[in-house]
């Protein structure tokens, strides 16, 4: 038995009053030491670190910029280079810009595609600037008007003057934006419906969403781009047949759509029943229910893994020159071996261009997924 | 110690006169049958509080009732209108009854305000700026009119419920059906939403209420029905009830919960 004295009782006469935290050990000194120096690994790993940054990057420094030859007519400008060191030829890719950018879009044209960069420029700006006025006209314009507009104008119509030009012809950056661009526009809604198919009560849906899911999924992008460019033409006649790019874009999105598929699925996994209850004992139906309650919800939890699946579609997007489309990769294989630029260094400056373009967007799409996750986790906060 | 409700004694023997009708209703999920043979006449205006121990079927049986719940027999009838599978039924039904959650069940994404007008919006076709009005007047009424453009998760358990109360009544639901509305909120919570629904019974709505308030099922019921195991095992007046309860099942569940209290 234990015995209660009247020193084990203990009420309250005075509120504790509010103090400031105690100061942790501040000053540079401090964050070092708590950051990269708190246990002999940490020491060991920043010193590792440290090491690899002094090796790579002046080696870096001195070939892309130092020893780097800027401007020149062909190839002796950068034969001849600044120092003895060879450095990056700049030159080359200075000279050959505007074919990485147009491909062989013809020269006189090319305005359009400036137009269709800003029109698009423009609407992904509007559309994601989440504080921006009037968002859901900026849908409709990336959606709706945009599109029709882009077709046009780097499609050609001859009715109001524009000279048809064939996708032949497009290349560089255009085919990658353009591609890049729709896969992510039409795998989006593709991916959700196929998501709700998979998680429908209704069977037949199911499986035929899950087979096609699973399918895609099961088979590398290369074997669905072939099959979209070989074997699409055998089940259209000829003159339906559409063009490579067109069945480069279908095998793309079909694509994209399943891995997208999966994505929504997660989100919609994640929306607990009682949302589905409240909304259908409101009097809700499926399509409204889906619209208004699940899927703003679902999609605002996916929105990083969205972002995942679009920066992977950008760069998947390079695999489409094996079924013979000049996308900005492509341009970059063709000019590096273009004799009048024949260096030792021309491939390594190509391909270092490519890298800076490829890294630039796919760092811009993940800092934008960082912001929005930011937002969402303030609002939750709330 | 009840003022006799007006439903009551109107009671008429058409079946256009009961609010919510329930014959033989029974209801298994796989081989487990949780409903057997259900019969439960709820009369307009009345307030009907459901309990028993957890388990028991209380929930399921409400939930059958605006069809969130599937049945496999019997007959359920809301308003003279029989419950099937078709769809268009089963809305017309859902908008007769509002329902509130134990877990509130708020659209987390949509301010108050527009949690609130969005059935109305949507499945009354009510112009924006009506149904705007209406949930003002709700809200008010549920007395949070202060909190209608924060978002839920802004909001406390009791302010929470008593949204979802307001979202229901926003639809002008003839039947209000509560399943544990305040088993998920603080004590100090508690009073707030049940002072809400007395307020409500005292109006003449229509309840069905599943709780274990016993306080409130005293101060506001017409009938207690008592479940167990699937079954209902004792239809009484509260007075009756709580102070000689019929079935022994009764008596010691009651004798459970009234200890703890």
């Amino acid at each position: 038995m234990i015995a209660v004295t009247e020193d084990d009782i203990f009420v309250r006469s005075q509120r504790v009053s509010v103090l400031p935290p105690p100061l942790a050990a501040a000053g540079p000194i401090g964050w070092a030491r708590a950051n990269l120096f708190s246990s002999p690994v940490n020491t060991l790993l920043t010193i590792a670190i440290l090491a690899l940054l002094v090796w790579i990057v002046p080696t870096l420094v001195r070939f892309l910029f130092i020893d780097a030859t800027w401007s020149g007519a062909d190839r002796d400008a950068c034969l001849a280079g600044p120092h003895d060191e060879a450095g990056a030829c700049w030159a080359f890719v200075r000279d050959r810009f505007s074919y990485f950018i147009y491909g062989s879009y013809p020269i006189g044209q090319r305005w359009r595609v400036d137009t269709f960069f800003a029109m698009l420029a423009f609407g992904s700006a509007w559309l994601l600037w989440l504080d921006a006025p009037r968002r859901d006209l900026g849908a409709l314009y990336f959606f709706v008007v945009m599109p029709v507009c882009a077709y046009v104008l780097l499609n050609g119509w001859p009715l109001i003057g524009l000279q048809s030009v064939d996708t032949a012809l497009w290349g560089g950056m255009l085919v990658t934006v353009v591609v890049t661009t729709v896969g992510m526009v039409a795998s989006l809604p593709l991916g959700i419906l196929l998501a709700l198919g998979r998680r429908s009560s209704l069977p037949a849906v199911r499986i035929l969403s899950a087979l096609f899911i699973e399918f895609v999924r099961g088979v590398p992008l290369i074997t669905v781009l072939f099959m979209a460019s070989v074997m699409l033409p055998l089940f259209v006649p000829p003159a339906w047949a559409p063009d490579k790019l067109l069945r480069a874009l279908t095998g793309i999105v079909l694509f994209s759509s399943a891995y997208m598929a999966e994505v929504v699925r997660a989100g919609l996994v994640a929306i607990p029943r009682g949302q589905y209850e409240a909304a259908s004992a409101l009097g809700l139906r499926f399509w409204r229910m889906q619209r208004l309650i699940i899927l703003p919800q679902a999609l605002r939890i996916t929105i990083p893994n969205i972002v995942n699946s679009f920066i992977a579609l950008f760069k998947d997007t390079t695999l489409v020159f094996f079924v013979g489309i000049f996308d900005f990769l492509k341009t970059i294989e063709v000019a590096r071996v273009d004799p009048k630029w024949a260096t030792p260094v021309t491939s390594a400056t190509g391909y270092a261009f490519a890298a800076v373009f490829y890294f630039v967007f796919c760092f811009l799409m993940a800092r934008y997924a960082d912001r929005i996750e930011y937002r969402l986790a303030r609002a939750d906060r709330r | 110690m009840n003022q006799q409700p007006d439903g009551v004694s109107e009671g008429s023997a058409q079946r256009g006169g009961f609010a919510v009708e329930i014959n033989g209703l029974y209801k298994w999920f796989g081989t487990f049958q949780v409903l057997s043979d259900i019969n439960l006449k709820v009369r307009n205006g009345e307030r009907v509080v459901i309990c028993g121990p957890s388990g028991s079927g209380k929930s399921t049986l409400i939930r059958c009732i605006n069809a969130l719940e599937d049945y496999q027999r019997g007959e359920v009838v809301v308003e003279g209108v029989p419950l099937t599978h078709n769809l268009k039924r089963i809305d017309e039904i859902r908008r007769e009854i509002g329902m509130v959650f134990q877990q509130f069940n708020l659209f987390p994404h949509l301010t108050v305000l527009e949690n609130c007008t969005l059935a109305p919006i949507y499945v009354r076709k009510m112009p924006k700026s009506d149904a705007e009005r209406i949930a003002r007047k709700y809200l008010d009424r549920v007395r949070i009119p202060e909190q209608a453009d924060k978002y839920p998760g802004q909001l406390s358990g009791g302010q929470q419920q008593r949204v979802a109360i307001a979202r229901a009544l926003c639809m002008s639901p003839k039947i209000m059906m509560f399943d544990e509305p305040t088993s998920s909120l603080d004590p100090e919570m508690v009073k707030e939403v049940l002072d809400t629904m007395v307020e409500l019974a005292q109006e003449g709505m229509t309840m069905l209420v599943v709780t274990h308030e016993m306080g409130f099922a005293r101060q506001v019921a017409n009938r207690m029905v008592f479940m167990d195991a699937g079954q209902i095992l004792e239809i009484n007046t509260p007075a009756a009830f709580f102070s000689n309860p019929q079935h022994e099942r009764t008596r010691a569940f009651l004798s459970q919960i009234l200890k703890n209290a």
